[in-house]
């Protein structure tokens, strides 16, 4: 174990199923869960865009259970996938989430999205400080 | 709240339960206090659950109210929609 880890959360989505979503309640599930930079990531290709939605999914249910979060009342939006240029994705918290991810001392959260046919995964570990690459 | 409404917001749990809640077991004849997480219910299928149960009792649930616990259990999810919308 390195040190500072303090959580690390995983969950696993279907795509087909957040297709399902955005096909039954469309915009009230697209803002209710994801952040407009999520959503114009999503769209700039709409064949992939569930996938991409539904690793997004999967991150912010890592990300809760990774920071203890499941009880604290969080909105989704509040838990953030970020994408650099570069392709990697970091994840960013706003309000309730990162004041809460502030109480519990978390400095750096890490994330790993992928997606294989009709799932996706995300695994988050939340970092107590940072950790130098060795 | 006389008891027909609250049997009318039991039923209408269960029957958004039985279409959006993936559950294993059947939600008309899940016990009111039984855990809906173990029932099969997944973190995403709450979020359909929670859609549905706002547009069918006109409701907005709060950031909050936005925790594992309240879409545990029928039971509990009546007792977040009494608190949003008095009857």
């Amino acid at each position: 174990m390195m040190a500072g880890t303090l959580g690390v959360g995983v969950d696993l989505v279907r795509v087909s199923r957040v297709a399902e979503s955005i096909e039954n309640f469309g915009d009230r599930f697209l803002h209710r869960v994801f952040t407009p930079g999520e959503l114009a990531y999503a769209e700039q290709a709409p064949a992939l865009a569930a996938e991409r939605l539904a690793a997004r999914f999967a991150a912010k249910e890592a990300a809760i259970k990774a920071l203890g979060l499941a009880e604290q009342g969080v909105n989704l939006r509040d838990i953030e996938v970020q994408r650099a240029p570069s392709g990697q994705c970091h994840m960013a918290l706003h309000g309730s989430a990162n004041a809460a991810a502030t109480v519990a001392g978390i400095q750096q959260l890490s994330v790993s999205l992928s997606h294989e046919g009709d799932y996706a995964i995300a695994v988050v570990v939340a970092r107590s400080k940072e950790i130098p690459n060795t | 709240m006389s008891n027909v409404t609250a049997d009318n917001r039991i039923s209408v749990i269960r029957r958004i339960l039985a279409e959006h809640g993936r559950l294993s077991s059947d939600a008309n004849t899940l016990d009111p206090d039984a855990d809906l997480y173990r029932a099969g219910m997944t973190s995403h299928a709450s979020v359909n659950v929670m859609l549905a149960l706002e547009g069918e009792f006109d409701v907005e649930f709060p950031d909050h109210m936005l925790k594992r616990g309240v879409f545990g259990s029928i039971a509990s999810i009546r007792a977040a929609l009494d608190e949003l919308a008095p009857s």
